[in-house]
């Protein structure tokens, strides 16, 4: 029997729910998660989860270093190590 | 024996962005932020002796960390000390009687989150801390630096699926991670 492209396992809906949240599922993958969503609870719970995950870091406005930046840092302590170390 | 090891080669691998960003929340400038890091990185380095190992060596760089942050504020507080005019109550009975003191400060709730929003940050990157490097470093471009599916996978050499089969794992372990500790 042929199998219905349109089901999907648990793990391949919790991968386009995770591309979701960066806008990149396509609508095909987006109607997949949604019939998956429907009966699964588990992907329905990993969705709910995801999105707060998502919602959290957002919302945190975290501050990382450039990575030019982190390079600077970075080359000036290799050298500071290295006066150190003679 | 000590429980914690030092490594100072790893320090600015592991460290510097939960420096950084435990920086930057206190002291809103960059540029400053990045040379207290910087600073606080060669003054680890030179006491390194005192490390006795009973705290981890993140928790020893943010309290080294913490004392070069008062230091610049002791240091920007003298320099404004010196232009400033001072001007008090004239009596204790007048307090209160000031404009300001008789509306709302607007700035308090921004104060406010803004420690939210810091102590979020340390939780993030506590968690961040916890996954494998890849994993870390995959989810740190992703989903904090906002860096587009391609350049991450020309720049770590891997393909798209396997991209998104590191992202679903430190997704998991991330969002386990900040239940137990913030939501």
């Amino acid at each position: 029997m042929k199998k219905n492209k349109l089901f999907i396992s648990c793990e391949e809906a919790q991968v386009i729910c995770d591309k979701t949240q960066y806008g990149e599922a396509t609508i095909i993958e987006k109607i997949k998660l949604s019939m998956r969503l429907s009966w699964c609870h588990i992907t329905r719970s990993y969705s709910k989860k995801n999105g707060t995950l998502t919602k959290v870091v957002k919302n945190s406005n975290i501050e990382y270093l450039r990575a030019h930046e982190l390079k600077t840092i970075s080359e000036k302590f290799t050298q500071q190590l290295t006066n150190n170390s003679q | 024996m000590p429980k914690h090891l030092i490594d100072p080669n790893q320090w600015v691998k592991l460290y510097s962005d939960y420096l950084f960003n435990y920086t930057i929340s206190r002291v809103n400038d960059r540029e400053i932020a990045k040379d207290l890091v910087q600073d606080t990185f060669f003054a680890g380095l030179k006491s390194m002796k005192n490390f006795k190992g009973e705290a981890s060596e993140r928790t020893w760089l943010i309290s080294i960390l913490k004392r070069k942050i008062i230091d610049w504020y002791r240091k920007i507080n003298s320099n404004k000390g010196k232009a400033e005019v001072r001007m008090s109550y004239s009596s204790d009975k007048n307090e209160g009687d000031w404009l300001e003191e008789r509306i709302a400060d607007p700035f308090d709730k921004t104060a406010e989150d803004q420690i939210v929003n810091s102590e979020l940050g340390d939780a993030i990157y506590d968690c961040l801390g916890k996954l494998p490097e890849k994993q870390a470093l995959v989810f740190k471009m992703k989903t904090i630096e906002g860096v587009d599916t391609d350049t991450i996978c020309n720049e770590l050499n891997i393909t798209a699926s396997n991209l998104w089969v590191i992202i679903h794992r430190a997704r998991i372990a991330m969002a386990d991670c900040m239940e137990k500790n913030w939501f």
